[in-house]
């Protein structure tokens, strides 16, 4: 099989599920009981917190751990908003964002809040001057993503960040989900208050994630309780999950290191290959993208088909979110860049992982275009 | 990356001669213990700098370990020229180059150690200035608040260019100033001392007194975790734990109520400096500050000290808790210090203990004991135990789940 789908979920590395098991079994103890299983759990729990924030590069403090990234984005979003809803209730986001944001600023609506969602340029980019204009005096939060998920256009999270130092009462939040360990982003250097992360998208486990929030900033949290996390986010902390999520976080990192080159060459390939077939669009841009995703469309073939056909020859791809093809609605992402209904309803992504290699992209190509002859044979009759 | 080397600028060091001989060595031995996990980079240290050598190693990463190595003011990642103003001028093209300078302001600044190289400080600002001004259309001058400040530092050897100096941790190096023992309890102050005491130089080892079964094997951990963490200060960190529970019962049963506090304190102090004499160390080092409650008056610290004669530092003596406590959480020791269990100088917490204790009714109380062989005993009884570097992270059951 050829798992090219690796922005909707990563296979967990084996040794992931090693110390998952491990940590699960051996550090069991609550770590807020202050026998010796609860202080082994908290130690271990200190030292994965310890090497995540310095893999981030941020200090152990700017943490909180979460089930991922949905809950990630509405802690921030919501936290924010009805924490500082005297301040204001203006909220701007983009039009390609994910829906663990779209709908949390939907649910928002209801409640008075007024959301902007910015357009995007034929690349799938939100304009600074679009930004600019957006703010208004009751503006209290700018939620923009890093990567976005579909087409893989890296939003200029420094420059926004730089624009939004000049209005020091707007938070900015980053939806990092997929741009994290595949383009490198400083939250300090780039201004950002809150980020989120989701460790089953390097190669961690479902539901185990982090949201960054810089030191000093405080709000409500979503989950209340016995005040864990520094009561951003009650629960008993998930210690093994957490151990899997710093291993992981460790492990994709020097992967990216390494191989990061290797990634740019295997989608450098897919992009000249099928730019060679004439029923192809290539969707992603060629200039900020992120190394891992490539999205086409094939006019004329609805997107479900083709993932199906590609299926039954053991390649894995997929569209927009996983959530959204079975709806077998066009994107939205791609409705905002101003593709055509037809365009947008018939596209495929292709995400990769540093595990990916050249001889499976050749492959996979093969099978694309195999899978477009028959289609055009069958459909043409 | 353009960087080859990390230059590093020594903290106070004023002094001539030898002393500068082994304050340079021991910052130098400290460095290395400190990033021993870089095998690539090399350490020379010479008179007025030290250098370590990158061999490609990622400067940024061996910056996080080098900030917390006390003796050093600054350092900078830097690139290493020959003293040829053409080499200068390319290495200072290339350097600016990465940083991306269109739009950005910028002005140079060169330091002459060598006063023997054909141009002045401000001709080779002026030089380079207007040479990069050429290079680069895009660029501005700023003296004052530039977005990018080249310096130079004109040395005998060589020239070395960098645009960023980082602050180091100040202090001198540990070890440089001498031995001396730390009380070490359970609590927030005395880490915080011993901190201190380090960035003065001084190499520390710790006592700490346990009382089992009325103190648990959880307090001596804490301890132990503590003493991890200055470890990762000192490259290394011995503490001595002294069996302590048969003085404190006797203390209990002979001295009245209100001064077991005092007489207790005074039984550390000694047997501290039993162990002091056997170690060779200089001074004592405890965590007492100033302030309303019973152990914390002068008159308190009056009639404690009177059992020795030895220098007793006590670096938060004039501090405020709040920032005691800033620094027990910037050091790490905060959380470690919050746990909760026990140590032998809660356990037995009088009622009422003096307030204002005297020393002659002091040694009065303790005339009527013989506490010499049960101090005798206890030093005997000491547990020592060293800790080192490292194993904060290298925890066997921990590290590899990591
Ligand atoms: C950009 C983006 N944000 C958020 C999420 C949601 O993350 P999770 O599945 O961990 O809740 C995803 C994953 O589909 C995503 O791609």
């Amino acid at each position: 099989m050829i798992y090219l789908d690796n922005s909707a979920t990563t296979r967990p590395y084996p040794e992931v599920v090693e110390s998952y098991a491990k940590a699960a079994q051996q550090f069991f103890g609550n770590p807020s009981s202050v026998h010796k299983p609860g202080i082994q759990a908290e130690q271990l729990l200190r030292q994965a917190r310890k090497q995540i924030s310095s893999l981030l590069g941020v200090k152990p403090g700017e943490l909180i751990f979460t089930s991922g990234g949905t809950e990630g984005n509405n802690t921030a979003i919501k936290g924010i908003a009805y924490t500082y809803r005297s301040r204001g209730k203006h909220i701007i986001t983009t039009s390609i964002e994910h829906p663990s944001v779209t709908n949390v600023c939907e649910q928002l609506k209801k409640d008075g809040f007024d959301i902007t969602y910015l357009p995007v340029d034929e690349h799938g980019r939100v304009k600074i001057s679009d930004i600019k204009q957006a703010i208004r005096d009751d503006t209290i939060l700018v939620s923009i993503m890093h990567v976005n998920n579909e087409v893989g256009t890296i939003q200029p999270i420094e420059e926004i960040g730089q624009l939004l130092q000049n209005y020091p009462k707007i938070f900015f939040h980053v939806d990092q989900v997929q741009g994290v360990t595949k383009v490198p982003l400083d939250y300090y250097q780039a201004n950002v208050d809150l980020a989120t992360i989701s460790a089953h998208k390097f190669h961690g486990l479902k539901g185990t994630g982090v949201l960054f929030v810089r030191e000093g900033i405080r709000f409500d949290p979503l989950l209340s309780g016995g005040g864990q996390e520094n009561n951003f986010r009650s629960g008993t902390e998930n210690t093994a999950g957490i151990v899997a999520m710093a291993k992981a976080l460790r492990l994709a990192m020097e992967a990216s290191e390494r191989k990061i080159k290797r990634m740019k060459e295997i989608q450098n390939y897919f992009f000249t290959e099928l730019k060679k077939i004439p029923e192809v669009r290539v969707n992603t841009p060629l200039s900020f993208c992120a190394p891992h995703i490539i999205n086409f469309s094939v006019p004329g073939f609805k997107t479900e088909v083709l993932i199906t056909a590609l299926s039954e020859r053991g390649v894995y791809v997929s569209t927009t979110s996983a959530c959204s093809v079975q709806r077998n609605e066009p994107s939205k992402t791609l409705l905002a860049m101003g593709l055509s209904e037809d365009l947008a309803s018939s596209s495929v992504r292709i995400s990769l992982s540093f595990e990916n290699t050249l001889e499976e992209a050749q492959t996979a190509m093969q099978s694309i275009r195999e899978c477009i002859d028959e289609l055009n044979r069958v459909m043409k009759g | 990356m353009l960087y080859d080397h990390i230059l590093v600028r020594y903290g106070e060091i004023s002094t001539k001669g030898k002393n500068r001989g082994d304050f340079i060595e021991c910052l130098r031995t400290n460095t290395a213990y400190v990033l021993r996990d870089f095998k690539k980079i090399k350490i020379q240290a010479k008179h007025d700098r030290m250098y370590i050598q990158l061999n490609g190693e990622d400067w940024r990463k061996i910056a996080q370990p080098l900030k917390k190595v006390f003796g050093i003011q600054s350092f900078s990642p830097v690139v290493k020229v020959k003293k040829d103003i053409e080499a200068i001028k390319e290495s200072a093209r290339a350097l600016l180059a990465e940083m991306e300078p269109t739009g950005k302001t910028f002005k140079v600044n060169a330091r002459r150690s060598d006063k023997s190289f054909p141009y002045t400080s401000n001709e080779l600002n002026q030089n380079l200035g207007e040479y990069l001004l050429q290079e680069f259309p895009g660029l501005r001058v700023d003296l004052h608040d530039p977005d990018i400040e080249l310096l130079l530092e004109v040395r005998n050897d060589f020239v070395y260019l960098t645009s960023e100096v980082i602050d180091g941790a100040h202090g001198l190096p540990v070890g440089s100033g001498g031995k001396a023992m730390l009380m070490l309890s359970g609590g927030i102050d005395s880490p915080v001392a011993g901190y201190l005491a380090m960035k003065r130089g001084l190499l520390l080892e710790a006592v700490h007194f346990a009382s089992p079964p009325f103190t648990s094997e959880q307090a001596k951990q804490k301890v132990i975790d503590l003493g991890k963490i200055l470890a990762e200060v000192s490259g290394q960190f011995t503490i001595h734990f002294v069996p302590f529970t048969k003085i404190q019962q006797l203390i209990q049963e002979k001295v009245p109520q209100s001064y077991t506090m005092t007489i207790t304190r005074r039984m550390m102090l000694r047997i501290t400096d039993e162990i002091r004499k056997k170690r060779e160390g200089l001074a004592i080092v405890t965590g007492e500050s100033l302030g309303q409650v019973a152990s914390q008056t002068l008159e308190s610290m009056f009639t404690i000290n009177e059992v020795t004669n030895t220098p007793i530092i006590r670096p938060l003596v004039t501090m405020d808790k709040l920032d005691i406590i800033a620094i027990a959480e910037k050091i790490g020791t905060l959380p470690i210090s919050n746990r909760p269990f026990e140590d032998c100088c809660t356990i037995f917490t009088p009622q009422r203990p003096a307030t204002k204790p005297r020393r002659d009714k002091a040694n009065q109380y303790e005339a009527g004991i013989d506490f010499a062989p049960l101090i005798a005993e206890a030093v005997a009884g000491v547990e020592t135990m060293t800790l080192k570097a490292g194993q904060l992270s290298e925890d066997p059951d921990i590290a590899g789940l990591l």
